[in-house]
């Protein structure tokens, strides 16, 4: 059976491009902070990787710190600016309801430490505004951190005008750009961001490396205490292969940019028509202002394991924000954020998707999909009792 | 997380899935906000013997094979066997569950229970059902996860 993998928000397959840039920087293998000709070779690849990250976001390339991945620069971005300024007196930190775990158990975390941490409703589309954030700001405030794009629902937030905000108020200003960089235009500085993470498998580029962007005068703690790699900031030598493959995707992923919208948007498009037709679904998240390749939606009635098994057993790799996916029992916050009721939310599924879906993928899990969500609600008690009411 | 293959089939192939319009009795458990909710149906004959029983289930994979097998493991047995049925015995009985899904188990049990419970009281006997109120709205690990927070 053919696999549709429709889980690109989950990870993406690495590109061949960024594969080559793996391979090669295996074989440098001297060490970039040796100053022999095998340490130099490393640098230099190192030094382009880091160059092509700033090139992509507008930055410059002593603002580019690399880490593991999006939870590493997410953790460090708002711990280190929470204890920056709370030299300065300031413990509150401003987010929203919506922001992925990394963010939110990051925030719970510094919570316990004492700092006061307001997160910020979303409105049933799943966006928050400038206005909320505006308000929200106090002196006391050290930092905001709003997500770029959301990674269930797919809704881009107004970062621009948040960091406007933040910027006129002398408040820090994150972003989690981890589902927006490589699919969205990113510019930090035309953007008014601070700090922005980035993971590289989220635009095929390998695992397990990501980056950090903090804007040139922001001394954030160092992470790692150790050798002088990242400035000092984050200590140990650097992961090249995978700093190499993950520059050489973003640089591919924002030359295709505009192509790959171009073909992906039609076929989302098709896919919530085709999925919201089926009676009692409705799709989660605006319309607009959202990324290119975010399909989610809830079938009332069902519960999202069992679709996403079958969907499985179909050959389809999809997501859902339902409980039992999430190995607690309740359903994704995200969902429940938007005012969805437990047992809607419970039915949600995601489906994402890259420039390598076509529309044969797309119009075979239209025909699946339609067929398994009626054989579930037909062994489910809970859309016996919608139907009853309905009569 | 990775289910047994015994609980795939039984998801893939789910036995006794349906309804009874003229049940001997119906038991229905578990809350639709905590993800699953099971209904089970009993034929019962005069002997007291279980001579058919569906069941509607909405929620995971393992809410619906273990719904499955406690079905498949009544289908026969008399009412008070029934009664004996562990969510225990469901859970080897479909090689195991993740440790996340055992709550799926204990929802079989109570729902067999409540299904049995039922059928007691339309005959109109009195019968102690062990753990069982037979209306229970959610299963025991529920009530801590639910308990306090209805909408």
């Amino acid at each position: 059976m053919k696999r549709i993998y429709m889980d690109n928000a989950a990870t993406t397959a690495i590109s061949p491009a960024a594969m080559q840039a793996v391979q090669q920087a295996w074989e440098v293998y001297g060490n970039p902070s040796s100053l022999h000709g095998a340490g130099r070779e490393a640098f230099f690849l190192l030094d382009k990787a880091r160059a092509d990250v700033a090139s992509a976001l507008g930055a410059e390339k002593n603002e580019i710190f690399f880490t593991s991945g999006g939870s590493e620069s997410d953790n460090w971005a708002i711990i280190g600016a929470a204890k920056l300024m709370q030299k300065k007196g300031k413990n509150e930190i401003i987010s929203t309801a919506i922001e992925h775990h990394a963010v939110l158990h990051t925030l719970n975390a510094l919570e316990k430490e004492g700092f006061k941490v307001i997160l910020l409703p979303v409105s049933a589309e799943g966006y928050v505004t400038a206005e909320q954030v505006e308000n929200a700001i106090t002196e006391n405030t050290a930092l905001v951190t709003v997500m770029m794009a959301n990674n269930e629902i797919g809704t881009i937030q107004p970062v621009s005008e948040i960091g406007a905000v933040c910027r006129s108020k002398g408040v820090l200003f994150h972003t989690d750009a981890v589902q927006a960089v490589g699919h969205i235009p990113v510019n930090v500085k035309e953007m008014n961001i601070d700090m922005l993470s980035l993971s590289g498998h989220k635009f095929h580029g390998p695992k397990g490396v990501g980056a950090l962007y903090v804007r040139k005068g922001i001394r954030l703690p160092n992470l790692i205490n150790g050798g002088a790699q990242e400035s000092g900031r984050r200590a140990g030598t650097e992961n090249l292969p995978s700093i190499c493959g993950m520059a050489a995707a973003l640089t591919e992923a924002i030359e295709n940019m505009e192509k790959n919208t171009a073909k992906i948007v039609p076929l989302r498009d098709k896919l919530i028509n085709g999925l919201t037709a089926v009676e009692r679904t409705r799709l989660n998240g605006g319309r607009e202002n959202r990324v290119p390749n975010n399909v989610s939606v809830c079938f009332e009635g069902i519960e999202g394991e069992s679709l996403l098994l079958w969907l499985d057993a179909k050959g389809i790799c999809a997501s859902s924000g339902s409980a039992c996916t999430s190995g607690s029992l309740d359903p994704s916050h995200v969902l429940l954020a938007i005012g969805l009721i437990h047992e809607i939310a419970h039915g949600s599924l995601r489906l994402s998707l890259s420039e390598h879906t076509t529309e044969e993928e797309v119009d075979y899990v239209l025909e699946v999909v339609p067929g398994i969500v009626k054989y579930l609600r037909e062994m489910s008690p809970v859309w016996e009792k919608i139907v009853k009411e309905e009569k | 997380m990775i289910y047994s293959e015994k609980v795939m089939d039984h998801f893939q192939n789910p036995r006794n899935v349906g309804k009874i319009e003229d049940a001997d009795g119906v038991g229905e458990v578990g809350n639709a906000k905590c993800g699953d909710i099971m209904k089970i149906y009993l034929k019962v004959d005069d002997n007291g013997i279980i001579t058919d029983v569906k069941f509607n289930t909405y929620g995971c994979a393992s809410a619906i094979a273990t719904s499955s097998m406690a079905t498949e493991l009544i289908k026969g047995k008399s009412v008070d066997d029934a009664l004996q049925l562990s969510n225990k015995a469901v859970v080897e009985a479909l090689d195991g569950l993740p440790p996340v899904k055992v709550h799926c188990s204990v929802l079989a049990e109570e729902a067999v229970r409540a299904a049995v419970a039922d059928y007691y009281q339309r005959k109109g006997i009195e019968k102690e059902i062990p753990g069982c109120s037979g209306n229970c709205s959610c299963c025991h690990l529920h009530d801590e996860h639910c308990g306090g927070d209805e909408e």
